[in-house]
């Protein structure tokens, strides 16, 4: 029996220490990966010294041999077009996605904090946006200001925010409630003290986790635009605009669209990764695959607040979302069972063998 | 039915919103509507004036918005700039062919997604956990049009079993619905996975073992009920983005839709089919979303409840 238990034990240890030495690996793979991605957007030429804009006399080279990605109809070098491409994308992205926090922070410390007057005007704007689908919302805004990578910033930027504000307004209100709220409050706090010294920092996390869940969905959103030629024009390079200009000669040339269609495909996987990863570093204790569907459920918050919280969201570990459940709870006995943690399976129940796997 | 006329209610100001959202696009567009029309025509400054009055640009904002709205409820959505046809026509002669393009693709994220993601569920890090984890791999990752690129070249040119470009036949739906729907099948696999696995280990799995259930009654009547609920809701909120997918792969395999009318028009400035176009989509949205809605609280009568008293 106690032979057993150390044996026990023993496992469990070396599990633990696998799975820290793993995380380990993980955090200097991806510190590399986002190192690598920094440099192709601030400094694309370090990977190539040939122009992506040069016209070759080797026209429509299949992949390999000088040119590692072939060419195009004018003999341009795709590998070079793909490593500088990646700028416009990279740019719009994490330019829109940042817009995006700066606009939705402050649109939703004002929709939780100010006077009733002025945040239900606030959150009802918001709504409004959040029933248009994101894509629809950037398109309408590029229709008014014209195509262009800026105007992909503006355009994600003001998609996003909606979504944002939504969950920071949702957060700004768990916390409200809180003590230490409710003490700078009495202690004579002004609106906008009480928003930038309280309640910012503790909204910090929540902040965290929904940029980087946002990140791959602009990715997408981004090339996608400069895939309708909204975006970079040609001959200028982007993985979009490329992509769709190789799709026109997909069946002669296949290499002209699906090395740019690759390189979006592993950005959005690496954006996907990387916010797993930073979710574990800010939060180790929050299960590793509901990460990228917060946005979603900050979404659906929008929606009658009993759809935000009867599906049973699994209670999170950290105190901010804890406290999630404080004002709604008209109710206590809908939150009940969601807030006690599972059962743990005990041996011989027949779910272990599936546990352990 | 107190809940569905609170949920009625609740959509009233989205509604009114998205229809000031179309109308004012008119006047955030840069140039005159009324320049626009005449494009090419060589129409005098007299003859454009004239036409400003007629389209009522001259009326003070409100009384347009209110002229707008009054149009809009008799179905008349103004007429396009470039063919000069009624927008509400030409809208509703192409929804055809997007809702069938929205709906396969939504049934290819029922049918891969919904099985895939209870097997995986029901038996974690089997094989079909395996294929769940592919699927939602390939489904995240790779962009809709891209997807669509790479299952033409497989399927249209190496095997030839399915048309390239739309053919208005139900081959040519095939290689659309599965770029435009593998996303979403992918989305819900990782989402019904999940719960699956969570709902397993919850109280009311074991007393109904207890009580003797079968593990199908089990699985079908408890876990995959309780689990189908964010699914749903999933599905709703996604459908907005699909419509607008399906914008975009209508483009790639010249499908004539409301998606390609939408985009052509917003590079030629076309506005009344843009406005069109968003009123029309955010209202899909709202309808879609209200009858999610509506079934999950058929399915789980507690939403009902918590609403009411909230």
């Amino acid at each position: 029996m106690s032979t057993l238990a150390i044996a026990r034990a023993g496992r469990v240890a070396r599990r633990q220490s696998r799975s820290r030495s793993r995380q380990r690996l993980t955090s200097v793979v991806m510190v590399v990966v986002l190192l690598v991605f920094l440099v192709l957007l601030v400094h694309p030429g370090s990977f190539t010294s040939v122009s992506p804009l040069d016209n070759g006399d080797d026209f429509l080279a299949s992949p390999g041999g000088a040119h590692l990605f072939g060419t195009d109809q004018l003999g341009r070098d795709i590998f070079s077009r793909v490593v500088h491409g990646a700028q416009p994308v990279l740019a719009a992205s994490l330019g829109g996605v940042l817009l995006a926090t700066v606009a939705g922070v402050v649109i939703g410390l004002v929709g939780g904090t100010a006077p009733r007057v002025v945040s239900v005007v606030v959150m009802r704007v918001v709504d409004v946006l959040l029933a248009l689908p994101v894509l629809l919302i950037a398109l309408i805004l590029i229709a008014t200001i014209g195509a262009g990578v800026k105007s992909i910033v503006l355009a994600l930027g003001v998609a996003y925010t909606p979504g944002f504000a939504r969950v920071v307004e949702a957060s700004v209100r768990s916390l409200r409630s809180v003590e230490y709220v409710q003490a700078a409050k009495i202690f004579g706090s002004s609106g906008v003290r009480t928003a930038v010294r309280h309640l910012l920092p503790n909204l910090m996390t929540e902040i965290v986790v929904m940029v980087s869940s946002a990140v791959g969905w602009a990715v997408l959103t981004a090339t996608t635009l400069s895939f309708l030629g909204l975006g970079v024009q040609l001959p200028e390079p982007d993985w979009g605009s490329d992509l769709a200009a190789g799709a026109t000669s997909l069946s002669t040339a296949w290499w002209l669209s699906t090395f740019p269609g690759l390189a979006i495909t592993v950005t959005i996987l690496v954006a996907n990764y990387a916010g797993d990863w930073v979710m574990t570093l800010i939060d180790p204790g929050r299960a590793r695959s509901r990460t990228r569907f917060r946005l979603l459920g900050g979404l659906r918050s929008s929606l009658p607040p009993a759809a935000a919280v009867a599906p049973g969201e699994p209670a999170s570990l950290t105190a901010t979302s804890a406290a999630d459940h404080v004002p709604a709870s008209s109710n206590p006995a809908d939150h009940v069972p969601a807030d006690v943690p599972g059962p743990v399976p005990m041996p011989g129940q027949g779910l272990t063998s599936q546990e352990r796997a | 039915m107190a809940f569905v006329l609170r949920r009625l209610l609740a959509s009233i100001p989205v509604v009114v919103g998205i229809t000031v959202l179309a109308f004012l696009l008119i006047h955030l567009v840069p140039g005159d509507p009324a320049q626009a029309m005449l494009f090419g025509s060589n129409a005098s400054p007299e003859q454009i004036q004239q036409l400003r009055d007629q389209l009522g640009l001259t009326q003070p904002l409100w009384h347009q918005y209110a002229t707008f709205l009054g149009e809009l409820l008799h179905g008349d959505l103004g007429t396009s700039y470039v063919t000069h046809n009624p927008v509400a026509h030409e809208l509703t002669s192409r929804a055809p062919s997007t809702l069938a393009l929205t709906g396969a693709a939504m049934l290819v994220a029922v049918v891969v997604g919904v099985p895939l993601g209870l097997v995986a569920g029901v038996w974690p890090g089997s094989i079909a956990d395996t294929a769940a984890r592919l699927v939602s791999f390939v489904g995240v990752a790779i962009p809709y049009f891209f997807l669509a690129l790479l299952l033409v070249l497989v399927f249209a040119f190496h095997l030839g079993w399915l048309p390239a470009i739309d053919t208005g036949t139900a081959d040519g739906l095939v290689l659309p619905a599965l770029s435009l729907g593998w996303g979403y099948a992918a989305i819900l696999t990782r989402l019904i996975r999940g719960r699956v696995v969570d709902e397993y280990r919850s109280d009311y799995v074991r007393s109904a073992r207890a009580r003797g259930c079968s593990e199908l009654r089990v699985l079908l009547a408890h876990v995959f009920r309780n689990s189908s609920i964010p699914a749903v809701t999933m599905l709703g909120l996604q459908f907005g983005n699909i419509l607008t997918g399906a914008a975009v792969t209508e483009v790639i395999f010249g499908r004539p839709g409301v998606g390609s009318f939408l985009a052509s028009s917003i590079t030629s400035k076309n506005i009344p089919v843009v406005q069109g176009a968003i009123v029309l989509i955010g209202l899909s949205y709202i309808v879609i979303n209200l009858v999610v809605d509506l079934v999950v609280g058929a399915i789980d009568p507690r939403t009902q409840l918590s609403t009411a008293a909230a």
